[in-house]
Order: structure tokens, then C-alpha cells, then sequence
């Protein structure tokens, strides 16, 4: 048994990379609950948004937190650019899996001719800051990945419940047609929920450069623990993925303390394979 | 007789191919071919077949691969003897899967898929932790001499397998297996009720195609002779088989074998270095391309141009003679008591008690929401019920699944209908024969679903599509489609709605029709001139309970069943 203390810094680590499941599952959630878009290559998009800012921060000596401006608006039009490819060609829901799949195999092959397979770590002064807590450490980036999770979470929830934007949203989820007969412009709707996915798949992919190192095998890696997530946390939720996925890394974080690290993902996905198997109907 | 000259010339020529001195790289090339076409046209047998796509097929392979570098590299097996376990050891992991998976209606679609890849990294995650350890299993396994070379050898073993995997292919796609499979993947719920063993037919689907896939493991492991995780379990297995199939087309048996040929000699063009990056890509362009412009892959497309061109052909009529009329009796064929169904609630079916007796055409009526529908469905077994009795010629019906209850004898039509929209008129009518009462093979079933195509007037349309039909036209599908397993009890579901009167005259012809050949009717309809027209009783339903039963005229007076409509009268 491990040491209180290596437990304690365990679970808040767990926190954090849960924090940053549920960040990177908002998008996927939104997408999938209510465009119908089981989008995998949100990952891939992630993993570009963190090179993309690997690359300004570490090359072009930008501030990390200032890439957003560059990043963010760049990737709301890829996912208005993928919501008009989907409606273009009518895709179905599993059809949108493959060809997702499709985009993220282009995207990886992408990201390994120009940034090469070898793993990469973005140098910041933000990664230095430490704060002490007790016998605990703490991270200004891991902090500020809780912080943006928390933020855009919260703040998507509270645009669907209170605005007339995110009743109108709601309401296209539940029948898009009946919507559009009630004078809801539901295909603008839809390019604003896809962009929006997809502009927060940069934020997520900020987080993953400050935090983490780089290389174009792990888009793969995170699959598994964030569908988990989503689907644990629920489609179209902002919130449910968010404590969600902070679940899943604490209990992941505790399987690696306890026993050992290669046995982590087997937490994940064997919590996604229980979920689809107990309680099916949540996703149709 | 010239196909099988043919056949037996390739294989000839194949068999040759490790001992003409080839390089050997030629036989890696072709051996790495072979095993393309075997874990592609494995794949499509479940998930091409009955539409149940698995990303977990590399999980699979994987097993087989471990298998046979477990017993041949740790504990020192004759390499062959590995063979069958690692095809069995895929095969059971498979069958223990699909047997909990498969129970679970709504797991079908990308819930699967997901699942299927949720799968694969937890075996990869098992496999890395408690057989190698890490570092990975070294094999060293005596390669029998059966061909100059070791990789001859292996060339041999995976033609073998490969011979395996088509001939299966192409047996499964022939039979009623495999007709099943391809109503599963339209429209599993309807092919259940038209008497479609579905759970089986999925699980013996995905133990075969498992199977397969641990064959090809257990071979590979010896021509990889180091056995990693991170190669084995790889996504990108997954991937390519899908793409394979779906590229090449995964609704014939040969698709998946043309499309693994393409990607296989298009991915050795990039293999080295840098290249292989742009492989990567190009397979995913490619997939995204096929999946968006080319739903029926290069076979299905190229089959597609093939059928336009042959003219339909003609079965002649079957001499056989309809059944014989049966006299309408008092003896009741089926027996409702008590039968209770609630969704979340809602009360649809209340204590319904009913008697349908043997020849007649009862009129099933009721308002809008009086439980009608829900009735059909529960009887069909759709639905369990809550509770209640349900006897069909003295026999219990309550719990027993779908097909079981086609297959005593019961048949519908949908209101809407829900003919399977990517197999042919004929093959729509064929399907139910198959799975009646009489289980015909596909050459008799079609003849019997020739003679239903006159009767319903559909013989010019046996070729086409049902979504090439008007609504009229896949009326009368759906009750040819109903007719073809010769039901003894028929439930007819607003067949008449939506009809113009013209239409509709024809379609009571045909059903009095239907009932002199000796089926007994159940005629749901809100059609009254028809009900009052056609029926020989009349049974009244509303709020879940029947309220009246009997003769057309006297139950419509009954004054529950005015106020049933109209209200009650205030005098």
C-alpha cells in the first residue's frame, strides 16, 4: 500500500487529467447528442491544436495562451468546414464514425511528416510555476486545464438552460425538424454546435501541450477514457463529462499507484464496456 | 464444369508458386496478400453481412497470434498443433462476447463499433501485463518442410486459409445463413418476426469470422517470430480491414478479397520511411471517399452495372396447389387472456381477453392509442408481455421469442411498411419461406415467392428495390412478404390506409382471396366500410381492454363501443 501522501498527489493528479477527459469530451458530447456525429477525429484535432501551439510557442516564441487567438477561430471553421461535408453528403451516424476515422488517419499521417513520430515537450515558463500544498505539489498549467474545463463546461450548460440560443439548440436536438417549423434556423444551429466543438478541441489541445509530451501515436491513446466519459457523463451534457472524466482519472490514478501503470487503461475501457452493456438505451 | 476446371487450374498455379524458386520476397508479398483477403472477407461475415461493425477484429487476430506464441514459444509446441487452439481460443473469446453483447437490443451501430474497440484495448492491456510481460515473446517454432522455404511455407498455410475463408464466405452468402444475416443487417426486428433466429445467427456469425481471424493469427505469429503488443493489438489492423471491405464492397462475398488486394498492393507502394506516412493518409482518404461516393464498393458497383443489363428472369410456376380452404369453425385458433403490457406507465394493454377462430376474418377495431398495434406486437412477440396467456392451437406463446412464434405459423404486416430496403422485391417475398413452418432452401423459396408476386400483382417488379416502389406497390409487399410463409394466422395491420378507393378494392379482393386459401385473418383497419364489408366478427378495442366481440352489425350498435367513438350520449 502506498503512502498517504503518494495517494493524496495521486487523486489530484487524477483530478487534473480528469479535468482535461472532460475537456476534451465536451466537444465530443455536444457533437455526438446533438448533431448526431460520433466525431473521432475531435482527438486528432486536439493533438493538432497542441502542435499547432507547440510550434508558435516553442519556434515562433509566442505565448502559449496567446496561440488561442490564432488557433480557436482557425478550428471553429474546420468544424463548420466538417458539419457542411456531413450535411453535403447526408452521412449516417455510423458513417460519420469511419469517415472521422478516415480524417484522423490524415491528420496523424499529417502531424508525423511534420513534426516526425519523436515524442516533443513545449518549453514554457508556465510549466515551472509550483505552488506547495501542504506535503502536496500543485501546477499552474494543471490548474489552469481544471480552470478551463470548469469554465466552458459551466458556461455551455448555462447557455443551453437560460438563453433563447440554447433553448433553440435544445430544442433542434430533440426533433430538428419540428424545430425548423417553429422557425428555429436549425442547419445555422448546426455549423455553430460543430464549430464550437471544434474550438474547443483547441482549447483541449493547448492544455495538452502545456501538460504533456507530444507524439502522434497518443491521438489513439486517449480514445478509449474519453468516450468513457461521455458516454458515463451522457450526450449533450456539458457537465456529466466533466465529473465524469475527474471519476475516471482519480480511479485511474489510484490503479496506478496501487498496482501497476500499464494496467491504467484497462479502468477506462473496461468502465466504457460496462456502460454500453448495462445501460444501452441512453445512446439512441 | 468450366468454373471448376478453372478453380482447379488457379489453385494449381497457387500451390506452385513456393517451388519455382521464387525470391522470397515474392512469397512474403503474396503470403502478407493472402492474409489481407482472409482478415477482410473474416470481418465482413459479421459485420459486412449483418451490419454489425466491429473494430475489435485486430483483438481477435491478436488472440491467435498470442496463442500460438505462447504455446510454441514458452512452452515449446509443435507449431501446427497451435493452429486449430489459436482459431479456438478466438472462436470461444468471440462466443463469450456475443453472447452477453447480443442479448443487448440496442447495441448495435456505432455502439458496437465502440465497444469492439473498447474491447480491443482491454485485451491488449491483459495481454501486455499477464502473458509478455513487455518486451514481447520470441518465437521458434520448427516450421514443417511441406515447401522449400519457410516463407513458402507460410505462403502454403495462409492459401490454405484463405481457400478456407472464401469457400465459407461464399457458402455463408448462398445459404439461409447467410440471407438471414443480410435481413439482420436491414432491419434485425422485422427479421426476427418474420422468423430470422437472430441471436444464433449473429453468434454463429461472429464465432466463424472470429475463428478465422485467430487462424490467421496463429499463422502470422510464426512469420513475425517476434510477437509485440503494440503490433498486434494495433488499431490500424482494425482500420484496414474495415477499409478493405468497404472499398471492395462488403454485400458480396468476394468484396472484401478485391478490396484487400487493392489496399495491399497500394500500401506497398509506400512502404518505406517516409512513405509509409503518405500510405497512412491515403488510406484514410481513401476511406472517407468510398464511405461518401461508393456505399456499394468497386464489386458492388461494378455488379450493380452487370444486373441492369440481364433481363429478369422468369421461374416457371410451381406445380404445387394451394392449400385447401379451410370452413370457418367455432374452434379458436388463438386464445388471449388477460394480456397486460405498460411502457413506462402507460397502460397500452389492459387485461385484453380475445378468441380468434380457425378460417374466419376478425375486424380488429378501436381508436386511435386503443392498444391495436401493441396487441400485434405482443402476440408476434415483439414485445414481452407484463402478463397474461397467449395460445396458438393450444400452445403457450407467452415467452417465447420472435422467430420461434413465425415459425409456429404467425405472420403480420406493418402498418408502415418495412419491406428490407437493400434486398430485391424477390428476395424480400423469398426471405420468409425460408424461416416458416416448412424451412425451404433458397431455390424453393424463391419459386414460392414467385407465386405470391403474380397473386399481389408484383412479378415486373422482382428485381427492383423497395424504395423504387410507391406506397400502394410496398402495400402489397408487405403482404406478399407476409403471405410467402403461408402464416396459418395472419395479422393485417391498416393495409388499407393510405390507399386510394380504386386500390383499395383490389387490395379486399385479395384478401378474401388470402382467406380462401385457408389463412385466418385478424384485420386491423379504421377503414369501417371495409371492416363491415369483410369481416365475418368483429372484436372491439379501447383503452387497452376489448369491450365487445361478434358480429359486425350488432357489435357496432353495442353502446360501449358508440361511446368508445363518439363519447357518451347525454340524454
Amino acid at each position: 500500500m502506498p503512502s498517504a501522501t503518494l495517494l493524496g498527489q495521486s487523486v489530484l493528479s487524477g483530478v487534473f487529467i480528469g479535468a482535461l477527459y472532460g475537456l476534451l469530451g465536451l466537444g465530443l458530447s455536444l457533437s455526438w447528442g446533438m448533431l448526431r456525429q460520433v466525431n473521432l477525429a475531435h482527438f486528432a484535432l486536439a493533438f493538432l491544436g497542441a502542435y499547432v501551439t507547440f510550434q508558435l510557442a516553442a519556434v515562433a516564441k509566442v505565448d502559449p495562451f496567446v496561440t488561442l487567438a490564432i488557433t480557436a477561430p482557425a478550428f471553429f471553421a474546420l468544424g463548420m468546414a466538417l458539419h457542411w461535408f456531413f450535411l453535403r453528403f447526408s452521412v449516417t451516424l455510423l458513417n460519420t464514425l469511419l469517415v472521422t476515422f478516415g480524417i484522423t488517419s490524415i491528420i496523424e499521417a499529417g502531424i508525423q511528416w511534420y513534426w516526425t513520430a519523436d515524442f516533443h515537450r513545449m518549453e514554457n515558463a508556465y510549466a515551472a510555476v509550483r505552488w506547495k500544498l501542504g506535503p502536496l505539489f500543485l501546477s499552474l498549467t494543471d490548474v489552469v486545464t481544471l480552470g478551463f474545463a470548469l469554465a466552458l463546461a459551466v458556461g455551455t450548460w448555462a447557455v443551453l438552460r437560460f438563453t433563447d440560443l440554447g433553448k433553440a439548440i435544445r430544442a433542434t436536438t430533440e426533433d430538428a425538424p419540428i424545430a425548423a417549423a417553429f422557425g428555429v434556423n436549425e442547419k445555422l444551429l448546426g455549423y455553430l454546435v460543430s464549430g464550437l466543438a471544434a474550438a474547443v478541441a483547441a482549447v483541449a489541445g493547448l492544455c495538452l501541450a502545456l501538460n504533456h509530451t507530444l507524439a502522434p501515436v497518443q491521438i489513439y491513446a486517449w480514445m478509449g477514457v474519453v468516450f468513457a466519459a461521455v458516454m458515463m457523463g451522457g450526450l449533450g451534457r456539458p457537465i456529466g463529462p466533466l465529473v465524469a472524466g475527474i471519476v475516471i482519472g482519480v480511479s485511474e490514478a489510484i490503479t496506478m499507484a496501487v498496482t501497476n501503470p500499464t494496467w491504467a487503461p484497462l479502468v477506462s475501457f473496461s468502465l466504457l464496456i460496462a456502460i454500453l452493456l448495462l445501460r444501452p438505451a441512453r445512446f439512441s | 464444369m468450366r468454373t471448376a476446371l478453372a478453380l482447379g487450374a488457379i489453385a494449381i498455379v497457387l500451390c506452385a508458386v513456393p517451388f519455382v524458386g521464387l525470391p522470397a520476397f515474392y512469397e512474403s508479398f503474396l503470403y502478407l496478400l493472402l492474409s489481407a483477403i482472409v482478415l477482410a472477407t473474416s470481418w465482413n461475415l459479421l459485420s459486412g453481412y449483418s451490419g454489425y461493425f466491429s473494430f475489435g477484429h485486430g483483438a481477435f487476430f491478436g488472440v491467435g497470434v498470442y496463442t500460438t506464441a505462447a504455446l510454441t514459444g514458452k512452452l515449446g509446441w509443435n507449431f501446427l498443433w497451435t493452429l486449430p487452439l489459436a482459431a479456438l481460443a478466438a472462436m470461444v473469446l468471440g462466443v463469450a462476447l456475443g453472447a452477453v453483447v447480443f442479448r443487448v437490443r440496442a447495441l448495435r451501430g456505432e455502439l458496437f463499433a465502440l465497444l469492439t474497440l473498447a474491447i480491443t484495448f482491454v485485451l491488449a492491456t491483459i495481454a501486455l501485463n499477464a502473458v509478455d510481460g513487455g518486451p514481447g515473446i520470441m518465437v521458434n517454432a520448427d516450421i514443417p518442410k511441406l515447401a522449400p522455404t519457410a516463407s513458402g511455407v507460410l505462403y502454403l498455410l495462409m492459401l490454405a486459409a484463405a481457400a478456407l475463408t472464401l469457400w465459407t464466405a461464399y457458402a455463408m452468402f448462398h445459404s439461409r445463413f447467410g440471407t438471414g444475416l443480410f435481413a439482420i443487417h436491414d432491419d434485425e426486428d422485422v427479421a426476427e418476426v418474420m422468423g430470422v433466429p437472430t441471436y444464433r445467427f449473429k453468434l454463429a456469425a461472429f464465432a466463424i469470422s472470429c475463428a478465422l481471424a485467430g487462424l490467421a493469427g496463429g499463422i502470422h505469429a510464426i512469420f513475425v517470430s517476434y510477437v509485440t503488443v503494440a503490433e498486434t493489438f494495433s488499431i490500424a489492423l482494425a482500420v484496414n480491414v474495415v477499409l478493405m471491405s468497404a472499398l471492395g464492397g462488403t454485400r458480396h462475398w468476394l468484396g472484401p478479397a478485391v478490396g484487400a488486394v487493392a489496399i495491399t498492393v497500394l500500401l506497398y507502394a509506400f512502404t518505406s520511411g517516409q512513405a509509409a506516412v503518405i500510405g497512412r493518409a491515403l488510406t484514410g482518404l481513401i476511406l472517407i471517399i468510398v464511405i461518401v461516393a461508393m456505399p456499394a464498393g468497386i464489386l458492388g458497383q461494378i455488379l450493380k452495372r452487370f444486373r441492369t443489363k440481364t433481363a429478369p428472369v422468369r421461374l416457371p410456376r410451381s406445380e404445387e396447389s394451394m392449400q385447401k380452404a379451410v370452413r370457418h369453425s367455432s374452434e379458436p385458433i388463438l386464445l388471449v387472456r388477460g394480456v397486460a403490457k405498460a411502457f413506462k406507465g402507460i397502460q397500452a394493454l389492459a387485461g385484453v381477453d380475445l378468441e380468434v377462430r380457425r378460417g374466419e376474418i376478425l375486424g380488429l377495431v378501436g381508436p386511435n392509442g386503443s392498444g391495436k398495434s401493441t396487441l400485434i406486437n405482443v402476440v408476434s412477440g415483439h414485445y414481452a408481455v407484463d402478463g397474461g396467456s397467449i395460445r396458438f392451437e393450444g400452445e403457450e406463446l407467452v415467452g417465447k421469442p420472435a422467430h420461434r412464434i413465425a415459425r409456429a405459423g404467425i405472420a403480420r404486416t406493418y402498418q408502415i411498411p418495412r419491406p428490407f430496403p437493400q434486398l430485391t422485391v424477390l428476395q424480400n417475398i423469398a426471405l420468409p419461406p425460408m424461416f416458416g413452418q416448412v424451412v425451404m432452401d433458397r431455390a424453393s423459396a424463391e419459386r414460392e415467392a414467385w407465386r405470391w408476386l403474380e397473386f399481389t400483382n408484383l412479378a415486373d417488379k422482382a428485381h427492383r428495390y423497395p424504395g423504387e416502389l410507391n406506397l400502394h406497390q410496398r402495400k402489397f409487399l408487405e403482404l406478399a412478404r407476409a403471405l410467402a410463409s403461408r402464416p396459418k394466422l395472419l395479422f393485417l395491420d391498416e393495409v388499407l390506409s393510405g390507399l386510394t378507393p380504386a386500390e383499395m378494392d383490389g387490395a379486399l379482393r385479395l384478401i378474401r382471396a388470402i382467406r380462401d386459401q385457408g389463412a385466418t385473418i385478424v384485420f386491423v383497419e379504421h377503414v369501417m366500410r371495409a371492416v363491415m364489408e369483410l369481416t365475418d366478427r368483429v372484436a372491439v378495442l379501447t383503452y387497452g381492454k376489448a369491450i365487445a366481440e361478434g358480429v359486425p352489425g350488432e357489435v357496432m350498435r353495442h353502446p360501449d363501443v358508440v361511446s368508445a367513438y363518439l363519447g357518451a350520449a347525454h340524454v
